[in-house]
This record gives C-alpha cells, structure tokens and sequence, in this order.
C-alpha cells in the first residue's frame, strides 16, 4: 500500500512538525487513535457533504462517494488515518501469539450468548435490579427515546450529558429530544464536532474522522467562539473542554451506551479514551444506559477476551483509556438500564443473516474497506456504514438502503480483520441475492447481476470471462476505465491486469493434478 | 404486550438453529518480558502514562511535582494516607464541587502489566468523579498488587462487588482532529503513577 519508508499512502499529508505528545524516552506517543507519522492537512478544500437522505428514497451512495473523492484533500488525510489504524492493528495482532484462538473464542462466546439470548437477558435483569438498577425493556428506537423522556421528565432534568452512543444515533435520541426542550450534550470530541456541526457521525469510533483540522475550526469558531484563522489541535481540543465543561458540571443527568453487558453480574461496560461516559455517569446522579439486547455476555471471565480484542482491533491500541464497569448506582445515585430491540430479535431469526449481531463495533471492517476509506461513512446515508453498515442497513429499511450492499469490491478483507469473526463479505453477497429476489435493486443492476449470475453458475465460462475481463482491462483505451460513469475509477489507477490467470497458470504448471478435474472442482 | 414479554418472545421465536456450545476459556500465560512492575510501566508509558520511581529522601508529593513539571497546585485532593490534601473528600456535598482540583491522589487496586492499567473502585477514590474533573492523577501502586493479563485483573473480586469499577490506562486522550493525540480531552491531563508499596497499617481495599 506504502511507497516510502516512513509508510504513508500519501506522503504529501506527511508534517513536518510532530503536534503529538511524546514519552519519557522522547518517543512519538500514538495511542488511542492518534496516527503513528504526524499528518497535517494542507490545502483548503471545502469539507463534502454526505449522502441526500429523503424519507425511504434509494440511498444515492455512489452521487456522494463522488462528491468525496472531488475533494482530495479530505479523501487523502480519511484514506490514510483509517489505514494507519488498521496497520496499528496488525501491529498489535501480531504481538499476542494466541490472537486467532481469541477470535474464534470471542465469536464462540457471542453465538453462544445470542443461540440462548432468552436466559441471558432474564438473568441480566434479575442481577441489575437486585443491584437496585432500574431495567426498562424498549421494542423499538420510538419507544427507547419515550422511556428516556419519560425518566428525566420525572427528575425534572434540563440537561443531559452524554457519551457517544451508535445505539442513541439509530433511535434518533437527540432529534426526538429536541423537541422536548431537554438539551443533549455530547461528550466526546469528535461526536461533539459532529453535533454542533448538524451531522451523524461517520465512523463509529472516530465520528469526525472525515473532517479536516480546518473544517473544526470554522465549526468551532462558528459555534463556540474559538479563533476561526488558529486551526492547531490542541487549541481546538482546549477550546472544546473549556466551554463543555460547565454543561458537565450544571447537567441533571447523564447518559452513556454499553460495550457489554454481563449477566452473570447484572453489570455493563462502557470502552472510552476521553473519560467522558465517566463523567456523565459519576457527576450527576442519576444516570441511564441504553444497551442494546445483543450485547450480552454470560460471565465477567469474558470481558478479558472481548477488552483484549476490542480497542486492539478498533484502533491499533492495546486498550481505551478508560474501561469502566458499572454494577450498581453509587450512594444516593439513580442508575436505568434500558434495554434496546429495535429490529434484533428479528434479526436473530434471518438464518443467513443473525450472526450480524455478533458485531461489538470497533470499526475494524470500515479501516480496511476500500470503499469506505475512500468513499466517507456518510456517502452511506445510514447510522452504519461501512461493511459491517452493508449487513445491518436492510435490515432496518430493505428499499432505503438497497444500493449499500453494492458499495464493496467483495475483497473479504472485512471478515479478516473481525474480531468476532462475522462473515461479513459474504453476508453483503448474500444480501445482493435477497434485494435482487424482492426486487429492491434498480433495473440495471439487476440486469448486471442476471450476466453475472448466468457467467458464475458455469464455471467454465466464468475462466472465459476473467481472462477476456484482464485481457480487457490491459488493452482497453484509459477513457473506458475511468469515464465520469464509473465513480470508483476516478483518480483511482487500477492494478495491472495478470498476464495470465491462477488457473491457467495452475493448468499450464500443474497438468498432472489437473487432469480429471471437471468443472467447478478444480 | 408488556415489551419484555414481547421481546422475549421473539427472541425465543427466532432462536438460531444448532447447539452452539459456550466454549472454556484457557488460561493465557501473557509474555511479560522481564520483571512484573517493568513490563507494567512500560505498557503503561506506551499509553501515555508515567511511572515515577519514589525517592525515600525526598516527600512524595514534592517528588512528583519535581519529576512531572507541574507548578504548586492549589488543591490537592487525596485519598491516601502518604499524602496530607487540602480538600476532605469526606466533606465533598456534590461531585461538582471537585472542579478545582488540581491534583488527585488515590491507591490503585491492582495493576495490570499487559496493558499499564490500573483499577479504581469506589473503595479507592471515595467520590468516583475525583478521578476524572481533577486536572491531574497520581496513583499509588503497590508492585505486589500487580497481575500479568487482563485475563487474570478479570478474576479479581471488585468485579462482583464494587458499585463501580474501572481501568485507568494513561490520561484522558482524543486524537479525533486530524489523528493528532491530545491529552486531557475531557478529563485528567495527566496519569502518574508511584510504584510504592502499601503502608503497613493501611489494609488492602
């Protein structure tokens, strides 16, 4: 992927100077998610908007992946922070010898837990009332934001203080409490960024990550005050604690979402860097979670395999900052749980589909997706983008968000890296089946599939048509590769074709062990 | 339907097919590379966080204040016997009313050498938000108290009986502008810890 020796994608983002703390050794400090080169942006570029989302409409994912790469600069520094984490996570993979056995132990785990879900979360509920926690069940994103309105209607509370939650973005808590006259404060910086500037976040563990240091800073100047011509990181980090901090401290109550919940202790996790689902939860008393149901797990003993792979896999750092457990209120605190469907249990009967809910967040599949990291996780139009985004989406709105599941080249780069261990470029293969037999996909992609569908069926024609492909791609004239209809080839070079193919090669190289082989078992 | 009932229900409806058993999880003996408390400070000083050696000759906090650069604080804030404060978190009416602290200090239960983390129980920081509104954090640890994994810090008892417990590894840190790492995003901006043993008097929390 890397052309030089310091290993950035595009070295022109390379700064001169290093903005990042360093350690007692002089070292470069790049925990949490900072990068492992100092990166500056430097050319102003007007930030791309994401996706048009107009009720049920078809998301237009390509017309605003366009809109992205039209903007370089930000396509660059999204490209090379998202693959900077994901080699930060190969780093960490490759320093624990037993990775693959935690893997496959955390996927064992949570198909167990989601096979017997019923038990767990009874067990769950009996634990965290004994604690003296109350437990709210919530069918959908509706009910979920009535029972929160509900909860600080009844204390009065004005403002609410709260950690970055994707389950609160899916029920759409803070549209729904505008209306109430609560004010909604976010606590972490980028989803801070991200509220003030009116825009979902686009990546669920760096929400801002698409934005430049100079859009912050005419969001920040724009909203909070701060010097719109001073765009150095740490003033803008400084800006931001100062004018939140006194929300944090007047907030009637707060509010986090949870990593994990055990049910063996009626307890849940909460995984930050910035120590903020802390301070919302210990400053005010009273404090909620939303947790969504698939989030249980059986034991405490567990949490070591999920907290080991967790921030390793989501940003290449051997663990978030803060990793805090709640168990029961602290003297004279109030602590609610409630617990979220919102589509789950559903989910967990769609026999291709249900292993989805194994997925604990960290981000991993969208570092590594090409098309994510060029494209920007608000091209997607949806709470989730990404690849993991491509599997959950139609499952909320089969029409809305038919187009996503075609937004992936199919690499499996996705399943790779899971932590959990989803099939997940399978599941985006197989949801292009279901949308094409419901006939949610536009016409001409289906008739695309139909070809393709006819040319995979029969292996034989399949090797005709890779080689005529390659052929194709060596020979063809460069406007018929990247014309203005084909988003993914601008400013994109594509990989030289293969002189020949794997299994012309493997016949050429290897008759003996060919012969025999029919079709499709070689 | 009550919604518990209807979600359970569905749940039950909507079992996935097959046993899925819950598999054991072994015990991973995690490389430590030397000595206990040196593989800690070094997870530790990779996520941002100092070690401090303590110097007998010398008291503590003037020690820290030297070895850390910090200017005279106004308030401390302790929780440890080896420290005298200036703020009795006994006297502490609402959590809020620690915004001025400069400097915490607070006893950590148990270190974690894998990662450089150091566990806090309510018993630790008696008002949980000290740790997080106070400018600055020193933790006291004791070598004995530190475990090799994450694995074995998860067999430990706060997990089954505090109200409230968490990992401390290294500062309150963001790097969502530009990739660039910031301490002391919300909270503390900056985690020092003292590799010293417990007092003979005080008892294990």
């Amino acid at each position: 992927m890397t052309d030089e020796p310091g290993g950035l994608i595009h070295p022109e983002l390379r700064s001169e100077r290093n903005e990042s703390p360093v350690g007692p050794a002089g070292q470069r400090l790049q925990h949490a998610e900072g990068t492992s080169q100092p990166l500056r942006s430097k050319i102003r570029e007007r930030q791309p908007r994401g996706a048009e989302v107009n009720g049920r409409r078809p998301i237009d994912h390509e017309a605003a992946a366009a809109r992205f790469i039209a903007a370089p600069e930000h396509e660059k520094m999204h490209d090379e922070r998202l693959w900077d984490l994901r080699s930060k996570r190969d780093a960490q993979m490759h320093a624990i010898p037993e990775w693959e056995e935690l893997r496959e132990l955390a996927s064992q785990i949570k198909q167990h837990t989601l096979a017997h879900l019923d038990e767990y979360l009874e067990q769950f509920e009996a634990a965290a009332k004994a604690n003296g926690v109350h437990v709210h069940w919530a069918t959908d994103g509706a009910a979920h934001n009535r029972i929160v309105h509900g909860i600080l209607r009844d204390h009065g509370a004005k403002r609410l203080i709260k950690s970055k939650s994707m389950l609160t973005e899916e029920c759409g808590l803070r549209d729904y409490m505008a209306a109430t006259g609560i004010e909604v404060v976010e606590t972490d910086l980028g989803e801070r960024i991200q509220q003030l500037d009116d825009e979902p976040p686009s990546h669920v563990v760096v929400p801002a990550v698409h934005k430049l240091r100079r859009d912050v800073a005419e969001v920040f100047s724009r909203t909070l005050g701060s010097d719109p011509d001073t765009d150095e990181v740490p003033y803008l980090a400084e800006r931001q604690r100062e004018a939140t901090r006194p929300l944090i401290l007047s907030a009637d109550a707060g509010m986090t979402g949870g990593n994990f919940a055990v049910a063996e202790t009626g307890s849940f996790v909460v995984c930050t860097n910035e120590g903020n689902a802390d301070l919302s939860a210990n400053v005010p008393a009273l404090h909620i979670a939303s947790i969504g149901i698939e989030k249980l797990i059986p034991r405490v003993e567990h949490l070591g395999v999920f907290i080991r792979l967790l921030s390793r896999s989501a940003l290449g750092s051997p663990i978030t900052q803060y990793t805090s457990h709640f168990r029961r209120p602290r003297e004279g605190g109030e602590m609610h749980v409630v617990l979220v469907d919102n589509g789950r249990s559903a989910r967990l009967g769609m026999a291709e589909f249900w292993t989805s809910l194994k997925c604990i967040r960290c981000g991993a599949c969208m570092n590594t997706c090409p098309v994510f990291r060029r494209s920007g996780g608000l091209s997607y139009g949806a709470t989730y983008a990404g690849p993991i985004g491509l599997i959950l989406d139609p499952t909320f709105d089969k029409r809305k968000y038919s187009t996503l599941p075609f937004a992936s080249t199919l690499n499996g780069s996705c399943s790779n890296v899971c932590p959990v261990k989803i099939n997940i470029h399978e599941q985006i293969f197989a949801w292009r089946r279901v949308l094409a037999e419901e006939h949610e996909i536009p016409l001409v992609k289906r008739q695309m599939m139909q070809a393709a569908g006819a040319v995979l069926s029969r292996p034989a024609l399949y090797r005709a048509a890779i080689s005529t492909a390659d052929s194709a791609l060596r020979f063809l004239p460069r406007f018929a590769v990247y014309n203005r209809w084909n988003a993914w080839g601008a400013g994109r070079e594509m990989p030289p074709a293969p002189k020949e193919t794997f299994h012309t090669w493997y016949a050429r190289t290897h008759p003996a062990a060919d012969k025999g082989s029919g079709d499709g078992s070689a | 339907m009550d919604p518990r009932d209807a979600i359970l229900a569905a749940v039950r409806r909507n079992r996935p097919v097959g046993e899925h058993p819950l598999p054991p999880v072994p015990h991973f003996a995690v490389s430590e590379a030397g000595e206990r408390a040196a593989c800690f400070a070094r997870s530790l000083e990779l996520m941002g966080g100092k070690v401090l050696e303590p110097d007998p000759a010398a008291d503590l906090l003037t020690a820290y204040l030297r070895g850390s650069g910090l200017a005279p604080p106004e308030i401390v804030c302790s929780a440890v016997p080896e420290i005298a404060g200036n703020r009795d978190l006994a006297t502490v009416a609402h959590p809020r009313d620690l915004a001025d602290v400069d400097v915490a200090v607070v006893r950590a239960a148990c270190g974690v050498a894998e990662t450089g983390s150091v566990l806090l129980t309510e018993a630790q920081l008696q008002v949980n938000a000290v740790a997080y509104l106070a400018q600055h954090l020193l933790v006291l640890l004791d070598p004995a108290d530190i475990v090799a994994s994450i694995h074995d810090a998860y067999d430990r008892p706060e997990f089954h009986q505090a109200r409230y417990a968490v990992f401390h590894t290294g500062p309150s840190a963001t790097a969502d502008i530009e990739g660039v790492l910031v301490h002391g995003a919300q909270g503390v901006r900056s985690l020092t810890v003292v590799l010293l043993p417990r007092q003979p008097s005080s008892v294990p929390a």
